[in-house]
């Protein structure tokens, strides 16, 4: 699905937030990216998910080197890539079923979209994405009236009606409490499981990665400090991963 | 666990604080706007005595007591309703083509959606001269706006007087130009400052430029952009009552007529007419805004 040769990403500024990174991702994989804040996990996302281009290296997405394609081509790309926000990134004045088909926009030519302001298209297949993430009475709710739970679950929607082939979640829990964060994690995995999309998670808390996927990426500084099995993970690791920095959420979730 | 690992500050501890002081920077600020004041008053020839002198007085007193009392004879007033409904009509076409005129400027004159920020990351490998053209673009739509807007409306008036003759056309046109110069800055901005967020998730779904424009754009700044075309239709309003003394139709026509034949009664009339209206039409314009 995704292989990352030496991939680095420095911003005007000079910072290098991505350093060096050598990366295999196969289709269908769950991966979590833990790390202290700072580490440059989101920046790997925003490579991932081509919203952002590498300063140097290369970053295959299936077959093609997304570092070099042309904008056009990169909008294809970015067709079969969804994407799930710590923000929700919704737009908060339009109604849910919006929010939700705007997964379409890719595919949707401009008259069409436009259209669909007025008189929503493939109704169906918003409700039924919402069905799917546990909200189906929303479908024309105003989403800046949605609870942050439910402004992530559209959102989850958004990316379900986009039918891509990986879901990449940017620290997807962080504005919800623990227990609600837990569930939206569990409807993640769920979802990419029964429709086999692979799923690249980046989490501020270490026991929902533990929990729930089979591989745990270290990242710190920019790199990839270790790539191994939750059970592989111990105390030790992780402190290692965490030195200096604020504690990780293991301690605090399980009193 | 943080909160237990850093210091906390008591109350002790203040007296090591470094209490903010005025720097030298902000006192030399003050002393050039001070200083700019004082030559303002001299240059701009600022005479008080002339105004509330003895002479000064009794002209005033002259002039405030030819407009008593108010002509309201009833031909008179017919004549005002036919006017006052033309300065209206110009305030609303003169907003509509503001509208027009700036809204597609705006959209070349913002950098996020032309050559800057998230939608352009990735742009490194389009050709230099796509990009020069995109920026270029972006600078000839500030430039217009910028023109249209320097150029006072009385002045556009009197060259579309000028081009098209008299009458409220002209008084449209004028609006139209000069609004549109200003509704296309302020709309730039707005569009320029709404959140980046749903724009990045957009982009980053495949979607178009254009879609991007009306799903991610306009529905965050909708509310704000017509509430600041209204803003502008209440500002028209004046205008057009004041573009008539340069002949573009409406009550300022009746105002400049009135003046020249030294009726100041039906002047005050006039003026009356004109704070009603605009007095109307800032209430209706709070109601809409209100409603949003």
């Amino acid at each position: 699905m995704y292989r990352l040769e030496q991939v680095r990403k420095v911003f005007a500024d000079g910072t290098v937030a991505v350093d060096d990174v050598t990366l295999r991702v196969d289709p269908g994989e769950r991966v979590a990216v833990i790390g202290p804040s700072g580490a440059g996990k989101t920046t790997l996302f925003r490579l991932l998910n081509g919203t952002l281009r590498p300063t140097s290296g290369r970053l295959w997405f299936g077959e093609e080197d997304i570092a070099g394609l042309s904008a056009r081509r990169l909008r294809h790309i970015r067709r079969r890539i969804g994407t799930v926000y710590q923000q929700h990134n919704l737009v908060p004045q339009l109604r849910v079923v919006h929010n939700v088909l705007a997964g379409r926009l890719g595919q949707w030519s401009w008259p069409t979209a436009l259209w669909s302001l007025i008189t929503p298209r493939d109704r169906p297949v918003a409700a039924s994405a919402l069905e799917q993430v546990g909200i189906p009475e929303k479908l024309y709710a105003r989403t800046a009236h949605l609870s942050g739970g439910q402004q992530q679950r559209v959102a989850i929607a958004r990316v379900l009606v986009q039918d891509p082939a990986v879901i990449l979640a940017d620290e997807p829990v962080s504005s919800v409490d623990p227990t609600l964060g837990r569930t939206i994690i569990q409807l993640l995995v769920h979802l990419a499981e029964t429709s086999k999309k692979t799923l690249l998670t980046n989490l501020h808390a270490v026991s929902l990665a533990l929990d729930f996927f089979p591989r745990l990426i270290g990242f710190r500084q920019g790199r990839v400090v270790f790539d191994l099995p939750p059970e592989a993970v111990t105390e030790d690791v992780l402190a290692e991963l965490y030195a200096g920095s604020e504690s990780h959420m293991l301690a605090s979730e399980c009193p | 666990m943080s909160l237990r690992a850093s210091r906390v500050h008591t109350w002790d501890t203040w007296g090591t604080l470094e209490a903010p002081r005025w720097r030298p920077s902000s006192l030399l600020a003050m002393l050039l706007i001070g200083g700019l004041l004082v030559g303002s008053w001299h240059i701009a020839e600022i005479e008080p005595s002339l105004l509330f002198g003895k002479q000064g007085r009794r002209y005033m007193w002259d002039f405030a007591s030819g407009l008593f009392p108010p002509n309201v004879s009833p031909a008179f007033l017919k004549l005002l309703i036919v006017s006052a409904i033309e300065t209206m009509q110009i305030s609303i076409m003169g907003t509509v083509l503001a509208i027009m005129l700036g809204f597609p400027l705006a959209l070349l004159a913002t950098d996020r959606l032309c050559f800057a920020g998230i939608l352009y990351e990735m742009d490194g490998h389009a050709s230099p001269w796509r990009r020069g053209l995109r920026r270029a673009t972006y600078l000839a739509a500030r430039m217009v706006l910028n023109l249209c807007r320097s150029i006072p409306d009385v002045v556009w008036a009197l060259m579309f007087v000028r081009v098209v003759g008299l009458g409220p056309f002209p008084g449209v046109l004028a609006i139209g130009v000069s609004y549109g110069g200003m509704l296309g800055k302020i709309y730039a901005e707005i569009l320029e400052s709404s959140p980046d967020g749903p724009v990045e998730a957009l982009h980053a779904a495949g979607a178009g430029k254009l879609s991007i424009l009306t799903y991610g754009f306009l529905p965050q700044v909708f509310a704000n952009l017509v509430s600041y075309g209204l803003y502008r239709w209440e500002c028209a309003i004046r205008s057009a009552a004041i573009l008539g003394l340069v002949g573009a139709g409406g009550l300022g026509q009746q105002i400049e007529l009135s003046m020249r034949m030294f009726e100041y009664q039906e002047t005050s009339t006039i003026l009356l007419v004109v704070f009603l209206l605009v007095t109307a039409v800032d209430h209706l314009s709070t109601m809409i805004r209100r409603a949003l």
